[in-house]
């Protein structure tokens, strides 16, 4: 029988071998995988067992994100908490157990959980955990100004909107506030509170930050986009003149301008800016052709995720949209020139991407790229990483934009904006009312810059938007504008 | 060195082992040396001396590895145990105990001649049969986890099963050793009895839902038999034999069908029905929960584990991640707190006990004590090869313990029997003469 017992030997050890490979397996080969997966909670475990960076605003200095301890069966873990609610709800987002991360917290999370790749950290995560010790992450420190942000979050209401501010000259993001907003404090245990909010729209989406990722109908606020196009094209100056019927031929059929009771006559580009006049800005559009209009507003951003350091699906692309999703034209005859010259035809932009424009034109047409973090921070102290000014690009030239800017602050001081004025600030703006088809339901703009005077470059470019309206841009958006701008001009006191 | 101070010498290493390791997750626990871990080496000692001491006594010629690889085992389960719940590890270390005095008194009882067994041949069959119909009883049965597998007798309850197992080994080795010239040739009209006896145990088997000890029983059959008649077309048989009742189990039995879905496709991209809720969920948070979360845990031990201690076994709301772990699942814990380190040398020590286990079998005299040495051996490895396989996807997962290492006092108490009985067949064959 002993042959048969060493062939049974041979048998078993195979068995007992097998298990030693497949061991091998799950915990080498394997083990990156299914550490990676969603439903992994050891993996969750050892995210909040890491003590996480907390987020700052920038002006004044306060705790946007941070931490409560909880021992959970002898192990301390870090939940997190925001104390300024719903104020900053979208640019911080949330990090949570059961419905995982948006906003900075999900962009971010790396640095916050020290996982990134930095020298500094990676050596001081590894003694952490050689001594035992709780990992620290670091902290981030954002642009936001807390006090201008208040504003724009009192001034929304319960209006559904967006507001966006900037520094030009920088691209620091100065307010970057979404309405309605949420309570992240409640996203872990009272979900249903959130799904309960209502506003002045349906779906109310208030997780939605409108910022930049709401796309929006840009009214008359893209003529700043065609007019720049018709200077680069040198056919046009500001004083070309054009003959304004209150109408505008598109295909023999007649488009109105908004207030048709009142045809303006012979009319100079620059006061049609100013007094937003749609058929001069149709015929431009007729004349030039879409795709040059539009080749214009891709030196401004358009066609791409503005860059910033949110994360990139609650980012959007603004431009033409077609069936849902973003489409640029083969040939000018795909697409109505005459009336997207004055932003209709199935344009569409968000407040991130017109505050870009906005602070194009007012700092001399030179696009600098927007980010809303100041710098990260490591535990320690150390600076790991901090934003310096970028320039994108030379949108257009620097005498177009500047005559472009003149005419957006002739509309601010005698135009349709003029309740952003502020005494003692040159500001230039442009209004916007995008019809939606449903009367009584407009979207509003306003978009401005504004500095101590015309020769300085401007301290802050501002996109306000609002979704069904019963008014224009000039009488909804641009007094918010106003208050926003305010704020950040000459400060308030700490909310 | 003679058998037995190489046995008390990896006694000792045993011990130290035992001891480190309470140390290391005193450590981790209250970041504190305590007196603990030296109390506990010492009883872990004390208790394995005792053995040492009646093996000497009543076994002195037999193999000096078996015992000490027990106890390294042992001390493994006792320790994993009571990282996972420190009342839980007291009472295996007690079951430990019992084991061991189980153990004395077998090798007690059978000091003279084991062999007298091989003429309880039948008893054991018949036994076996009806403690695997034990927990079909009306007032002993209790229901766990879908299989009735458990035997309450008001103080104790206890899983028939385990018991069972060796009792089927013995009668198998006794009737094997009978009829296998027979066999060998061929003549089937000796096969009948042996299928009753097998069919029976399949049959109870099947009623009690009980699928790993299934695979177990029929794996140690085929084995036997094939190292008795030494005819490869009986297992071929044999094998084809089980593939057709897997076909029929797989169609018939929805709790077959279930757990082959669950190894094949532990995760699924859509939500698909889960019974427990009854409502639409992946599959990784309802029906392959425990394996999932399982491979979860081995995964993040990597190469050198968490550390004792250190591992992750509850959520980040303090509920248990996996169900079981203390007996199905151990092997998942050990491979999170001691990484593919610790766990290959686990495995390995299950190796080498096999090598020592068939060793016995080679040395064996008899038929009979071949066949029951092989028999226990090749039960042993197959056990572990199935629990630990299931834990690791390579088999569809079936609720066995570990030998020696999970929690629970009758698979503690069956298998000091199992080391009793090859520790007497290895005695008998080395004794001088």
């Amino acid at each position: 029988m002993n042959k048969q017992i060493v062939r049974l030997t041979q048998v078993a050890l195979v068995l007992v071998g097998v298990l030693v490979v497949m061991t091998t397996y799950w915990q080498t080969w394997a083990a990156a995988g299914l550490a990676d997966r969603q439903d992994n909670a050891i993996r969750r475990v050892h995210e909040f067992s890491i003590d996480r960076g907390l987020i700052f605003s920038f002006e004044p200095r306060k705790r946007l994100a941070r931490n409560r301890q909880r021992v959970v069966d002898g192990r301390t873990l870090y939940f997190r908490r925001y104390p300024y609610g719903p104020l900053t709800a979208h640019v911080v987002g949330y990090s949570t157990v059961g419905r995982s991360r948006t906003g900075l917290e999900r962009s971010l999370n790396d640095y916050l959980t020290a996982s990134n790749a930095n020298l500094s950290t990676v050596v001081d995560k590894a003694l952490d955990e050689l001594r035992g010790k709780t990992v620290r992450g670091n902290n981030v420190v954002t642009t936001i100004d807390l006090g201008a942000q208040a504003v724009a979050a009192e001034q929304l209401g319960t209006n559904c909107g967006a507001v966006l501010a900037l520094d030009p000259r920088s691209g620091r993001v100065l307010v970057m506030a979404a309405s309605p907003s949420f309570d992240p404090n409640r996203v872990e245990n009272d979900f249903d509170s959130i799904s309960a909010i209502t506003a002045n729209c349906t779906p109310a989406s208030p997780l939605l930050n409108r910022a930049s990722a709401g796309l929006y109908v840009p009214g008359s606020t893209f003529k700043v986009i065609t007019a720049s196009a018709a200077l680069e094209s040198k056919k046009y100056t500001p004083e070309s003149t054009f003959y304004d019927p209150g109408y505008c031929k598109v295909y023999g059929k007649r488009v109105n301008n908004f207030d048709t009771s009142r045809p303006y006559g012979t009319v100079t580009l620059f006061d049609a800016l100013t007094y937003s006049v749609n058929s001069v800005f149709c015929n431009i559009g007729l004349k030039l052709g879409a795709k040059r209009i539009l080749d214009t507003a891709k030196r401004f951003g358009f066609y791409e995720k503005p860059p910033l350091e949110t994360p990139t699906d609650e980012r959007l692309a603004s431009g033409l949209y077609r069936n849902g999703s973003l489409f640029y034209p083969k040939v000018d005859a795909n697409v109505d020139a005459g009336r997207m010259a004055f932003g209709q035809e199935r344009m569409l932009v968000t407040a991130l991407q017109n505050a870009m424009v906005a602070g194009t034109i007012g700092f001399h047409g030179r696009l600098m790229e927007p980010h809303v973090v100041d710098k990260i921070v490591g535990p320690g102290g150390k600076v790991i990483d901090k934003q310096e000014p970028h320039l994108i690009r030379q949108a257009v030239s620097e005498k177009t934009a500047d005559e472009v800017a003149d005419m957006m602050r002739s509309a601010v001081a005698r135009g349709t904006g003029t309740a952003a004025q502020i005494y003692g600030y040159s500001i230039g703006g442009k209004t916007g009312t995008g019809e939606t088809g449903i009367p009584g339901s407009n979207t509003t703009w306003f978009i401005a810059f504004a500095g101590k005077d015309e020769e300085s470059a401007p301290e802050l470019a501002i996109a306000v938007v609002l979704q069904n309206q019963s008014g224009v841009g000039g009488t909804t958006a641009a007094p918010i504008a106003r208050s926003v701008m305010q704020a950040i001009l000459q400060g308030t006191e700490n909310p | 060195m003679s058998a037995r101070s190489r046995e008390l010498a990896g006694l000792i290493v045993a011990a130290l082992l035992a001891g480190i390791a309470l140390a290391s997750i005193t450590i981790a626990r209250d970041a504190e040396v305590s007196a603990s871990a030296v109390t506990w080496g010492a009883l872990f000692l004390a208790l394995y001396l005792v053995a040492h001491v009646v093996v000497r006594r009543t076994v002195p010629y037999a193999d000096g590895a078996l015992l000490p690889l027990t106890a390294v085992l042992t001390a493994f389960g006792i320790t994993t145990i009571y990282r996972l719940d420190s009342q839980d590890g007291g009472r295996q270390a007690v079951w430990v105990a019992i084991g061991v005095g189980v153990l004395c008194a077998t090798l007690v009882a059978l000091r003279h001649d084991y062999r007298v067994l091989e003429s309880y041949r039948y008893l054991f069959g018949v036994a076996a049969v009806a403690l695997l119909l034990l927990p079909r009883i009306p007032g002993f049965g209790e229901e766990v986890n879908g299989a009735r597998l458990w035997v309450d007798l008001g103080v104790i309850q206890f899983q028939p099963g385990e018991l069972a197992k060796i009792f089927l080994i013995l009668f198998l080795a006794g009737y094997l050793r009978e009829k296998r010239e027979s066999l060998a040739r061929g003549q089937l009209k000796d096969v009948g009895p042996l299928l009753a006896i097998w069919g029976a145990a399949m049959v109870v088997i099947v009623v009690t839902n009980d699928l790993g000890s299934a695979l177990l029983t029929f794996g140690i059959f085929l084995a036997m038999l094939y190292v008795a008649t030494g005819r490869a077309l009986y297992v071929a048989a044999g094998l084809a034999l089980f593939l057709g009742g897997a076909a029929v189990l797989y169609n018939a039995i929805h709790h077959v069908q279930d757990r082959v879905t669950i190894w094949l496709h532990p995760w699924t991209d859509e939500r698909v029905f889960c019974a427990t809720t009854g409502e639409l969920d992946f599959r990784q948070n309802c029906a392959s929960y425990q394996l999932v979360k399982s491979l979860y845990s081995i995964a993040n031990g990597g190469f050198g584990g968490t550390g004792l201690g250190e591992g992750t076994f509850t959520s980040v709301d303090g509920t248990q991640l996996i169900p079981y772990l203390r007996t199905d699942f151990i092997f998942s814990a050990i491979a999170q707190e001691l990484g593919l380190v610790g766990a290959a040398a686990v495995l390995l020590v299950f190796m080498v006990f096999v090598v020592r286990g068939m060793r016995v079998a080679l040395q064996a005299q008899d038929g009979f004590s071949k066949l029951l040495a092989a028999g226990l051996t090749f039960g042993f490895a197959l056990q572990t090869f199935i629990i630990v396989g299931g834990v690791l996807r390579v088999v569809p997962l079936t609720g066995i313990t570990l030998p020696f290492v999970s929690y629970g006092g009758t698979s503690i108490v069956a298998n000091f029997v199992l080391l009793a009985l090859l520790l007497l067949v290895s005695n008998r064959a080395n004794t001088p003469r």
